[in-house]
């Protein structure tokens, strides 16, 4: 009696969360006078022209492709810069460490908005505005410290006596970072991985300001879509569904791990 | 020739790892360091590998200052009390690892490997991961790694002491023949006073990051030179018992009033502490010589063959080992009997005053 209680109550919960994706594919598969004219559960006329749009107009296919090109730098930037950082908070003792690790997460503390215009008049400065780098450096904000605590935690896993006895066989330390250090935390590497991009993924307020065309990410395309003749609302809802797609990829691979990413690596 | 350290010190913070040492290690040498947990022997052993630097004074090898030389130019291997093996490395190449760094040859790598592996019986196991093994088995990887370097220092951090009863008495002698066969300066730490007693060469005992005593392992056992030195060289742990010399007899509590000794002939008119250790005193008397004290017996505890009883005699409390199992009823008075000449006695400074006699021993 108590499982199906339980049963009922998940598929009720599932239904819901599930409800608003299938409505943006339903809506997505059909043609704008249909979505305003029929109220309809199932499309009844599917039509594939949003996709085709989106996939033959760059004004459109670039928005996937800028936003790739920007999380994928930003994520190895982010794991370039935490996997040093992340193994002297972990190894090493020294004045202020404490200090300073929090310091680290105290910057995910303030809303993004604080440092909106900074960063705009730095980038104007150096002329970054409308690069990709530009959106990957801004992001790395939020997702360096992010990586570093996720990383920190994964690498206090380890046995410290493990390095020490890389260092008496005689590695030197890059040799032993790369080739017996990094493949223990494999796992915390793909979590972290995930979390930059998924964080870099989904930034609107940065992605939007930094960029006019160049480098304009989707879901700032997304935005600036609002025309004198409406909105375009099945090929909003065909973008809205191809955007979940490379979370829902990336997230299959680290599927295993992610609890303890959420955990920041201390499980 | 060998390892010398000169003076050293090592102080964390405010807390005082090691202070004062000491210590040559010749060629060819195997050392035990005995102490208890936290008395030290981790740090010592980081030290001399060049893990850890020393606060002050000065590590050489050979007559050469290395004090700040790093680990990785030394020729150190170090086995851990934790089974550390690189976990993404099968078992051959973790053995082969410290190898292919020295850069021999693929085919010398080989036959080292495997001759090693032979030796600490691993050879059908070397296409494993070393999750894959038992604790044992990961232990004995550790331990060919170490081994397979030739290094001229070998330490092991008490590398017996997570393994089961019956894989480390199985090591243990196995070790013994290992470390016979080599002559790099092999340091190896333990809290126990029997493996200490097994693997035989010399000893540093070490308490509250002191030397208390360094000897060839039976002498020190036989002559320990302070009670904390007896105390730590004993387990079950030596019994004490207060007593006074006077007018050529020993007095210890209200039962014991013995003529001195052979071994105790000298001893001024003074208090002195008597030490006696468990296996010396029995519930039966054994020859002519001993004498009878009287003991409320307060716990006993049976351990398979053995039966340690726990008596107050005279209000102190004493231990008895027992061979055989023997129930004896909390709060009855039992005789205890013990040979004098199996005394230690201890001046009031804790040093040794006398230590029973090669006539003596049993």
């Amino acid at each position: 009696m108590r499982v199906r209680k339980r049963t009922l109550a998940l598929a009720a919960y599932f239904f819901l969360l599930v409800l608003p994706i299938y409505w943006m594919l339903n809506m997505s598969l059909r043609s704008n006078a249909d979505i305003l004219s029929t109220f309809s559960l199932y499309p009844v006329d599917i039509t594939f022209n949003n996709y085709i749009k989106i996939f033959t107009d760059s004004g459109w296919y670039m928005g996937y492709v800028n936003a790739i090109i920007y999380v994928t730098i930003n994520t190895v930037i982010s794991l370039a810069c935490a996997l040093p950082a992340a193994y002297a908070f972990s190894r090493y003792r020294f004045l202020g460490d404490g200090q300073m690790f929090f310091w680290l997460l105290t910057n995910r503390m303030a809303p993004p908005a604080v440092f909106l215009l900074p960063y705009f008049q730095l980038y104007s400065t150096f002329n970054l505005i409308d690069t990709h780098i530009a959106v990957a450096l801004a992001h790395c904000l939020f997702n360096v410290p992010l990586a570093v605590w996720i990383l920190e935690g994964f690498m206090s896993g380890v046995p410290k006596e493990i390095d020490e006895t890389a260092f008496i066989d005689g590695y030197s330390f890059p040799r032993f970072f790369i080739t017996i250090f990094i493949p223990l935390i494999r796992a915390g590497v793909g979590v972290t991985a995930f979390f930059c991009f998924m964080f870099s993924w989904v930034e609107l307020l940065f992605a939007r300001t930094l960029t006019v065309t160049q480098a304009k990410p989707i879901v700032a395309t997304m935005t600036r879509t609002i025309s004198a003749t409406g909105l375009d609302w099945g090929l909003l809802a065909a973008n809205g569904i191809l955007t979940i797609v490379p979370g829902a990829l990336v997230i299959w691979f680290v599927r295993n791990h992610l609890a303890k990413g959420f955990a920041l690596g201390r499980v | 020739m060998g390892l010398l350290l000169e003076g050293v010190d090592k102080i964390v913070g405010r807390e005082i790892h090691l202070k004062d040492i000491q210590l040559e290690l010749a060629t060819g040498s195997r050392t035990v360091i005995l102490g208890r947990t936290l008395a030290g022997k981790t740090s010592l052993l980081r030290l001399m590998a060049g893990l850890d630097k020393p606060t002050h004074g000065r590590v050489l090898e050979d007559g050469r200052d290395v004090t700040k030389v790093t680990v990785r130019k030394r020729s150190v291997a170090m086995v851990y009390q934790q089974f550390i093996n690189y976990p993404s490395l099968t078992v051959y190449d973790n053995i082969a690892s410290p190898l292919k760094l020295a850069g021999i040859p693929k085919t010398e790598i080989d036959t080292r490997v495997r001759r090693t592996a032979a030796m600490l019986h691993i050879d059908n196991l070397l296409d494993r991961l070393p999750s894959e093994l038992s604790g044992g088995q990961q232990q004995r990887t550790a331990i060919a790694r170490a081994l397979v370097k030739e290094s001229r220092l070998l330490l092991l951090d008490e590398p017996l002491v997570n393994l089961d009863y019956k894989l480390r008495e199985e090591l243990r002698v196995e070790l013994q023949q290992i470390f016979q066969q080599r002559d790099a300066i092999v340091v190896y730490t333990t809290t126990e006073p029997a493996e200490a007693l097994m693997l035989g060469g010399d000893i540093v005992v070490l308490d509250e990051g002191r030397m208390l005593q360094v000897g060839p392992t039976a002498q020190v056992y036989r002559r320990p030179a302070t009670t904390r030195v007896a105390e730590i060289f004993s387990d079950p742990p030596i019994n004490f018992l207060p007593g006074k010399v006077h007018q050529g007899r020993a007095h210890l509590g209200k039962d014991i009033h013995m003529p001195l000794q052979q071994h105790m002939q000298g001893l001024a008119e003074s208090d002195y502490t008597f030490g006696v250790r468990c296996n010396h005193l029995c519930i039966a008397p054994s020859g002519a010589d001993d004498i009878q004290l009287r003991a409320v017996v307060e716990l006993s505890e049976i351990n398979g063959s053995e039966t340690f009883i726990h008596v107050v005699y005279d209000g102190h409390r004493l231990v008895i080992q027992h061979n055989g199992v023997q129930q004896l009823k909390i709060g009855r008075e039992v005789p205890v009997y013990v040979n004098p000449c199996q005394f230690f006695v201890f001046d009031a400074a804790g040093r040794l005053a006398a230590a029973p006699g090669e006539a003596c021993r049993v």
